[in-house]
């Protein structure tokens, strides 16, 4: 399969049915994206296909094939966002970061609190009861 | 940890009619769209399945258009093509309101309307409004093409009357008058599991349907008919009771499914937004 990661265009051998969380993790060493419940609940392992979150433990990776995915990795570390994630608390243990992010990166610029509470609804913290992570967003 | 996949094969079949012929030839076969049921099972194991006909690229089975007066939705429209299309808010806004609490962004991104109906679960959002609607889902096999209303298309717990040759590839909702509303009872609004869903057309000739109160969707027809011929709130509301057979499980009682059902009928009939 071809398909961009990240702005990087790569060809990867993979079963066309093995999850697209396990080609980033494994074929691509991106361990950014981290794998939660493995059943679409917890929204730890989201990543964007052509710029639509989803979540990367129900794709199979055939269906990635000739599409842009972008992981944390992809936003190198200084985005807005990130940024204002370690200011303002929105991280704690850490798992659910990326997801968080990349859901609030699909929101586009200066969302409202509740375009933010609907876009992360599918994102689940065990730590920081969430007004953390929303403040970080309406922050970034 | 996904278990071990190397022995599952997929067709990935480029347009409907190859994807037909594949059926015909080469099944059985599981059809695999948005991979939001499917992929669950897959991951823990559960699956007993090994041969996938894969639907995903087959974009012409993604329009959503009005045709010969009715509304025609394709069976791979995902939960967020119906939220955005202008078309089902204005003649279907209970299907858009459903589709709104199904999953999370990621989920409403990738399941499909077909694959909700085809997956058969009595908790099932989107089916007691395709069945409210008087729907009709429409089946296709390399041979033929036929329609089958949406009430008698799911037989039992996850059992339904697509033949394995056969692709669901649409549904046809003709206009819907009176008054639409949607309710889904759950944990929490997002990623939550229905304990009771229902959605209501009110108006001289109401319908109500049920879900997660029996082994499949419930079309209420004497509490229809008697709300038709005028019976009071309380009446219809021992009907509708008697009408649905709710068990207790990991989600919720059977008396408390009741309850809910009694006052999601007076809520929904009465103009509330429930």
């Amino acid at each position: 399969m071809r398909l961009t990661i990240n702005g990087v265009r790569r060809r990867i051998e993979a079963h066309p049915m093995k999850r697209l969380l396990d080609v980033l993790r494994e074929d691509c060493a991106l361990t950014g994206t981290k794998e939660g419940c493995g059943e679409g609940e917890c929204g730890a392992c989201t990543v964007l296909i052509d710029g639509v979150p989803i979540n990367s433990c129900l794709v199979p990776a055939a269906h990635a094939d000739g599409t842009r995915v972008t992981t944390i990795e992809g936003l190198g570390g200084r985005h807005p966002l990130q940024r204002a994630f370690v200011a303002y608390g929105g991280a704690q243990c850490g798992i659910c970061t990326p997801g968080m992010i990349l859901a609030a990166v699909a929101l586009g610029p200066k969302p409202t609190l509740d375009e933010i509470k609907v876009g992360l609804a599918g994102n689940l913290c065990r730590c920081t009861g969430y007004s953390a992570i929303y403040r970080s967003i309406r922050q970034a | 940890m996904q278990p071990s996949i190397s022995r599952l094969k997929l067709f990935q079949p480029s347009s409907l009619d190859e994807a037909l012929a594949l059926l015909r030839d080469e099944g059985p076969l599981v059809p695999m769209a948005g991979c939001t049921d499917l992929y669950v099972a897959l991951n823990f194991g559960t699956l007993t399945d090994t041969r996938f006909l894969d639907l995903w690229r087959l974009d012409a089975l993604r329009r959503i258009e009005a045709r010969d007066g009715a509304l025609s939705i394709g069976a791979l429209a995902t939960h967020a093509d119906l939220i955005r299309s202008a078309l089902v808010r204005r003649r279907l806004p209970m299907l858009a309101a459903a589709a709104r609490e199904i999953g999370g962004v990621q989920i409403q991104n990738r399941g499909t309307l077909g694959g909700n109906v085809a997956n058969a679960s009595p908790a099932g959002d989107t089916l007691p409004v395709l069945a409210a609607a008087d729907a009709t889902v429409v089946l296709r096999s390399a041979g033929a093409t036929r329609r089958v209303p949406f009430t008698e298309f799911s037989t039992g717990y996850r059992q339904t009357v697509r033949r394995p040759d056969e692709l669901i590839v649409a549904f046809e909702i003709p206009p819907v008058r009176g008054r639409q509303a949607f309710r889904k009872v759950g944990t929490r609004a997002a990623q939550a599991i229905s304990k009771v869903v229902m959605a209501v057309v009110s108006g001289d000739s109401p319908r109500i349907a049920v879900g997660s109160v029996a082994p499949t969707v419930v079309r209420a027809r004497r509490t229809e008919a008697a709300l038709a011929s005028g019976a009071s709130i309380d009446a219809a509301q021992r009907i509708l009771i008697e009408e649905i057979a709710p068990i207790d499980d990991i989600r919720s009682t059977a008396d408390y499914r009741r309850r809910v059902v009694a006052n999601l009928l007076a809520r929904l009939t009465s103009g509330a937004s429930g």
